[in-house]
């Protein structure tokens, strides 16, 4: 293309233009050459996905969807030698602690987020605990351990109880900043609406906001749950790992992501694969808690 | 008073104050509130002070020699954790380089009209199931496709380029690249969805000028896009080397968990998370002292990085609401 | 029923006396299946300013955004007819898009300044065509002409966004002028500003029109008969069930606002409908 002259001014000689697309031009090759380097950051970044769930599939799916899937599901892991076995106790495992972890950081998130969102937004209070909220979420994860290790394992021992609250640690700062959000996008008119009617704060809170906001702080509850079944770092030292089904809250306990990360180093081609067959149970719960954040967040029009 | 103002007397309507029971529960419900939010805070002091508190025998025992020594004989008593501190900054280094690079690649490709939005929420599905594999299947993945896949190519690059220190060595197995690889993988989802925000709060009106000068595509990107998110970016970026930083499981299935300093992309290697996890469960006394002074130089280092992306955060925040 | 019984009605194609810059022939406009703007013929004349007028939804925007392929960014949007522009037309396939609004420069309604600095604002488009001559006698000359530099001379550095709206607004014209393009299109530039900055950015479009051709959408009758030479009037048709743009009557202003011949404009100006 010819350089747009800029000294030329009043353009009486300016009858032609060129206007065409020129496919040549260096500013062309350019940016054919950006899309194309776009266009390949994408897809490669699509390739371990794709690869994991191929791995998980092929390696973990035999087992899984085989004839002996009921062993699988409710067996005991073998020891060394031993053939078959199955991935019961760590599923169990896994679910009891995320259960307790729940318990805990559910309640105590969405009154955190009632009070950050709802009755005192810009207080010193809410900026501080809003930001260390923020802070917590980016704490490697390994650190609830060390910190649930130092207060209760050292005192009482490896129990699930432990591991549980190793994970409320975590899913806490998620669940506060998911429901605050949910809760900041209810609108005031709303909240007008029935402050004008006479209501009080709290019936604000439990006849508007927490009902028009449900959809979103659930959706933060599931990703946070789902992040939480995910998590081995934290359990690794405070509910550590047994073989057997768990019997009580306060002993040693079970999760697939330690049994996948002890499992995987083990030269026993038995082991190696009931390592993959409980990580796919285990994406397979990841998974669910996903979708389900996304259908009960999805609006209703 | 006129008769149409009869109804609102006091004492003929339906209207009346709540009850002292509607106010005492108004009153205790908010106090819940405000102890919950309270409880945000004290948690994170409490953290902070207990691996402080639990640290200390260690840190009065070896002092800063800690950090810049390179030895970790539990037999001989001897801990520090300059390797390990040097492990965890290599890998996540490496890892925001190519996770750095993909994540903001694949933000533009989200957010710049490249493709459909429908293609691009599948795209964007893509990205939030990397971020939802857990860690420790990637670690798994890794062992058994990363490391196999890289083998060759490590050996190759060694034989040939072998003087050029970061092929200094050969993969034997686990080792830094795998682990920093694996690592970029985990990060990219954090960078983009960060970056794809910082993008998205560009107002339209910007884009509009930018084309309204009569920019392509890539010139509205690079010269007003990019400048426009770059704070934003700046977040997602530091965000996610917070993120690396913190990251353990994987690292501890794929580093090598060997206390020594190399450049090469080929060596094992250790960092701070892995260290506490491969030797936290055996741990006697003395160790796990060592170990909590270890994980204080973790939640220091990602305190700093986590509080600098998320002021960065802020500012960008509050740069396209309009305060200056 | 009855939609075919009469024909559609088309305003008579206005003789321009000048040159015509830019000859505009909207068929129809759509968004998707929506039919914004139909039969609107629009010539732009040579250094004059054409002013866009209507109610809100009569396609006066879309059509001055169809001048310079704005609306090529609305993925829905799809233009059937023609716009020449010095004799070729804009909507050919072989035409970038790029290209036509380097010679066709926008202001748009909300202020857009980038985030950078002043300076760099109203360099972006120079260095975007790699202007080799000199950048700060250029930037000076357009802050110059859009009655800015005096407010600013002393902080080019600033950003852009500091700013107030008036002078944001400003800074844009600045900004569109300083490569000198061949057209101007104005989208209700003063729609965000105060009278004061209002009466300023009339008094630039006058002096604009020395040198470039303008093309203004205004909601402001008013604003029109101040600045405009000649004006188009648009209107909504909503008889087919649809909200559907069509150009009424186009002609100088004097004559459209004195002596309207269609009732409809004659109903509008007078303030029946709005």
């Amino acid at each position: 293309m010819s350089e747009i002259d800029l000294t030329a001014h009043p353009k009486d000689s300016f009858l032609q233009p060129q206007l065409d697309y020129q496919a040549l031009e260096p500013r062309a090759l350019k940016s054919g050459f950006l899309t194309g380097l776009t266009w390949i950051a994408a897809v490669l970044a699509a390739i371990p996905l794709f690869s994991v769930i191929y791995m998980l599939l092929a390696q973990g799916g035999t087992r899984l969807f085989g004839a002996d899937v009921v062993e699988v599901l409710t067996g005991l892991p073998p020891a060394g030698f031993e053939v078959g076995g199955g991935i019961g106790p760590a599923i169990v495992g896994t679910l009891v602690m995320v259960g307790i972890a729940s318990a805990i950081s559910v309640p105590l998130g969405i009154l955190a987020a009632i009070y950050l969102g709802v009755l005192d937004a810009t207080s010193k209070l809410a900026t501080t605990a809003r930001f260390l909220a923020k802070v917590l979420t980016g704490f490697p994860s390994i650190l609830a351990g060390v910190f649930v290790y130092a207060v209760i394992v050292i005192h009482w021992g490896y129990s699930a109880l432990a591991g549980g609250i190793a994970l409320a640690v975590l899913m806490l700062p998620t669940v506060v900043l998911a429901a605050e959000e949910a809760m900041a996008q209810v609108p005031q008119k709303m909240k007008d609406a029935a402050y004008g009617m006479g209501c009080t704060q709290t019936e604000v809170i439990w006849k508007v906001v927490l009902p028009t906001g449900l959809p979103g702080i659930l959706t933060g509850v599931m990703l946070a749950v789902a992040g939480a079944a995910g998590e081995s770092a934290p359990l690794l030292f405070t509910a550590l790992f047994s073989n057997y089904f768990i019997s009580e809250l306060a002993e040693p306990t079970a999760s697939l992501s330690i049994l996948i990360y002890n499992f995987s180093g083990m030269p026993f081609e038995n082991q190696i694969e009931l390592a993959w067959t409980a990580s796919l149970v285990l994406v397979l719960i990841v998974l669910t808690f996903n979708i389900l954040a996304r259908l009960v967040g999805r609006p209703k029009v | 008073m006129s008769n149409l103002f009869r109804a609102a007397d006091a004492t003929s309507g339906i209207s009346g104050p709540p009850s002292m029971a509607e106010y005492a529960a108004d009153r205790i419900f908010r106090s819940i509130a405000i102890a919950s939010a309270f409880i945000i805070i004290l948690l994170v002091a409490y953290i902070l002070w207990e691996i402080g508190q639990k640290a200390m025998p260690a840190v009065a025992e070896y002092g800063l020699g800690f950090i810049t020594g390179t030895t970790w004989n539990v037999s001989k008593g001897e801990f520090s954790v300059l390797p390990e501190i040097w492990g965890t900054l290599y890998s996540s280094l490496l890892a925001l380089l190519l996770g750095g690079v993909f994540g903001i690649s694949i933000a533009i490709f989200l957010t710049q009209d490249f493709i459909h939005h429908r293609m691009a929420t599948i795209f964007r599905t893509v990205v939030e199931m990397l971020a939802a594999i857990p860690s420790v299947v990637y670690g798994l993945w890794g062992i058994y496709v990363l490391i196999p896949l890289l083998k060759p190519l490590a050996g190759w690059l060694h034989d040939t380029l072998g003087w050029f220190p970061l092929f200094g060595t050969d993969l034997a197995g686990p080792g830094m690249a795998p682990a920093a690889l694996v690592l970029a993988i985990m990060i990219l989802p954090t960078v983009a969805a960060i970056s794809v925000d910082a993008f998205r709060r560009i107002p339209y009106k910007v884009k509009e000028a930018a084309y309204g000068m009569g920019t392509t595509r890539w010139e509205a990107i690079l010269k007003v896009m990019l400048p426009t998110a770059s704070s934003g970016i700046l977040a997602a970026l530091v965000l996610g080397f917070g993120r690396a930083l913190g990251e353990t499981m994987a690292l501890a299935m794929l580093i090598g968990n060997s206390n020594q300093i190399s450049m090469s992309l080929f060596s094992p290697a250790n960092t701070l998370a892995s260290l506490l996890a491969s030797n936290f469960p055996e741990a006697g006394q003395v160790e796990v002292q060592a170990l909590m002074y270890a994980a204080l130089v973790l939640l220091a280092i990602t305190f700093l990085v986590n509080v600098a992306g998320l002021a960065i955060q802020q500012y960008t925040v509050r740069k396209f609401e309009g305060k200056k | 029923m009855n939609a075919t019984a009469e024909a559609l009605f088309v305003a008579e194609p206005f003789q321009a006396a000048g040159d015509v810059v830019i000859d505009c022939n909207v068929n129809k406009i759509f968004y998707g299946d929506f039919l914004a703007v139909r039969d609107s013929t629009v010539p732009i004349e040579k250094k004059k300013i054409t002013g866009f007028i209507g109610p809100s939804g009569c396609g006066k925007s879309t059509v001055l955004r169809s001048l310079n392929r704005m609306n090529d960014l609305i993925s829905v949007f799809r233009f059937e007819g023609s716009v020449m522009y010095h004799g070729q037309d804009i909507y050919a396939k072989k035409v970038d898009p790029v290209v036509v609004r380097r010679y066709i420069g926008m202001v748009f309604q909300q202020p857009n300044p980038f985030s950078m600095s002043i300076f760099d604002n109203v360099a972006f488009g120079l260095r975007l065509n790699r202007y080799k001559g000199n950048i700060e006698e250029r930037v000076e000359k357009a802050l110059k002409r859009a009655a800015l530099w005096k407010e600013v001379k002393d902080k080019l550095k600033n950003s852009g966004l500091s700013l107030s709206g008036g002078q944001q607004q400003r800074l844009c014209i600045a900004r569109a002028i300083a490569t000198e393009p061949d057209v101007l299109l104005m989208d209700e530039p003063c729609s965000a500003l105060d009278p004061i900055a209002t009466r300023q950015v009339e008094e630039l479009m006058l002096e604009l029109k020395e040198n470039y051709t303008v093309a203004l959408v205004t909601h402001n009758m008013q604003q029109a008969t101040r600045v405009a030479d000649t004006t188009a009037f648009f209107s909504v048709d909503i008889s087919q069930g649809g909200r559907t743009g069509y150009l009424v009557e186009m002609g100088p202003t004097r004559q459209i606002f004195e002596a309207p011949r269609e009732k409809l404009t004659k109903e509008y100006i007078s303030g029946e409908f709005s």
